[in-house]
């Protein structure tokens, strides 16, 4: 079990990004989806707040490898959005150390946006909703990494 | 040496209500999923399902939990707040932290038993007014405004057998705790009516470039540069222009910080930190917890021998709002 490991902060370099723009979408939109499918799938989410997601578009873009997630929630499901038709309802860009950060529960999202390695934009109610819901999951076992060092 | 004041540590949802025990939290403070508290945020709080859970999982571990009804009932809906009451007795908290005089008063009479203690949102800044609510509502302890001198909490201590409990760590609200009404002047909606500071449905956070604004129902609050750290966006830790001048006229976004006064605050016998955020994750209550709890055992080895450790201070600098921390009115020369 993962329990000194620490995510650092870090940015990749910037011509990965330049890459990573150019590549297909699809391959980590459809991973995302499908997770938040599964995390529905185990009542992991609660299911009184789900509804102010309904008919929501999401973006979720990772600065540093240029690679960007569309989805949206309609009818009790994640569904994947390939060629979005308007701006997001919500928006999340970090960095991809932050959000491996987020996900280990290391640091918390109103800290990485204090210090501005967070960027919320869109409905901030919404943004809000989404933060919570995500903070009050009771994962099932802690989140484990498929990083190097233990 | 007197006992080591309760760490009381917040829980906006079930993981930080564990996070706050397993890091050594002594008492968890949460509220219900609605406007009788003062953190009513989207997605925030406990059913009472969640409560009981909360609560069976404390008490297993030998903490306490308190809950916090900390808003002013509304007109014609009194029975909402009292309701609160009566289901917090139900669940079986170990205290109920209440700020209205009137509740105060409706709960001590129908649950006599029931430990009670008076909110920060009560204003009580004298052990005249703290001795009032013990003799009327039989308070076993008060939790201070964020405006007194060390030498003032220590007055009052003296004078009151009500147990004192004071802020450790967490942002700083503007100096006028229960009576503020800022949020309302920008939006209608304020902590002591809806339970809300600057509730996110009036918050905009735009984004241009080398800059991003913030909006609260239209009022630009503030404009931060790409690099500048950002605060929440609530009215008294706006920069505003003021005679020519923008600057943060009201206060500035940042976090109260007791660390290197603990020894102080052991010695004049405060009996309670407590740890503002429940609007905060998990991970800023495990992290804030265990270096609150690392600071207080470090006492037990003599005050004398007490020092801040470094690691202590930049863990609580980077959850810090602002990132910047302040001894608040603790240090103030004033009298």
């Amino acid at each position: 079990m993962i329990t000194n490991f620490v995510i650092p902060r870090f940015q990749l370099p910037g011509f990965i990004a330049g890459i990573g723009q150019k590549l297909p979408q699809w391959p980590h939109t459809l991973a995302l989806v499908g997770a938040l499918n599964a995390a529905l799938k185990f009542r992991l989410l609660p299911a009184d707040e789900l509804g102010a997601l309904e008919g929501k578009l999401f973006r979720v873009r990772v600065l540093d490898t240029g690679g960007e997630a569309n989805y949206s929630f309609s009818g009790g499901l994640f569904r994947p959005v390939l060629r979005p038709q308007r701006e997001p309802d919500l928006a999340f860009a970090a960095n991809l150390s932050a959000f491996l950060q987020l996900l280990a529960r290391q640091e918390d999202p109103d800290t990485l946006f204090f210090n501005r390695e967070l960027e919320i934009t869109g409905d901030t109610e919404l943004g809000l909703i989404v933060k919570n819901m995500l903070d009050a999951v009771e994962w099932p076992t802690p989140p484990r990494l498929p990083l190097p060092g233990r | 040496m007197p006992s080591l004041p309760d760490l009381v540590c917040p829980a906006g949802s079930l993981p930080a209500l564990k996070a706050a025990v397993d890091h050594g939290a002594d008492a968890v403070y949460l509220g219900f999923k609605n406007d009788t508290n003062a953190r009513n945020f989207a997605g925030l709080n406990f059913d009472p399902k969640g409560m009981s859970d909360g609560i069976r999982y404390a008490h297993a571990k030998g903490r306490e939990v308190l809950l916090a009804i900390n808003t002013f009932p509304q007109a014609g809906r009194t029975a909402d707040w009292q309701r609160a009451v009566d289901n917090a007795v139900d669940l079986g908290v170990d205290a109920i932290i209440l700020a209205d005089i009137g509740l105060l008063d409706y709960a001590t009479r129908r649950h006599p038993q029931q430990r009670l203690h008076l909110s920060v949102q009560g204003s009580a800044t004298s052990y005249e007014a703290i001795n009032f609510c013990q003799r009327e509502f039989n308070i076993r302890r008060a939790v201070l405004p964020r405006v007194l001198t060390l030498a003032q909490v220590e007055n009052v201590i003296r004078n009151t057998s009500v147990e004192i409990e004071v802020f450790g760590f967490g942002s700083l609200c503007v100096m006028n705790e229960g009576r503020c009404w800022l949020s309302s002047y920008a939006c209608g909606e304020s902590p002591n009516t809806v339970g809300a500071c600057s509730p996110a449905k009036y918050v905009k956070w735009d984004k241009q470039p080398g800059a991003m604004e913030t909006r609260l129902n239209g009022i630009l609050i503030d404009r931060f540069g790409d690099r500048e750290p950002a605060g929440y966006p609530t009215l008294c830790k706006g920069r505003f222009e003021v005679r020519g001048d923008t600057y943060y006229a009201l206060e500035e976004p940042t976090s109260l910080n007791v660390l290197s006064i603990l020894p102080d605050i052991l010695k004049i016998g405060v009996r309670a930190i407590k740890v503002e955020g429940r609007q905060r994750s998990p991970t800023y209550v495990a992290q804030v917890t265990r270096t609150l709890r690392a600071a207080l055992d470090a006492l037990l080895a003599g005050s004398e021998r007490y020092q801040v450790r470094p690691a202590w201070q930049s863990e609580l600098a980077k959850v810090s709002e602002g990132s910047q921390a302040t001894l608040g009115a603790y240090n103030r020369p004033w009298r």
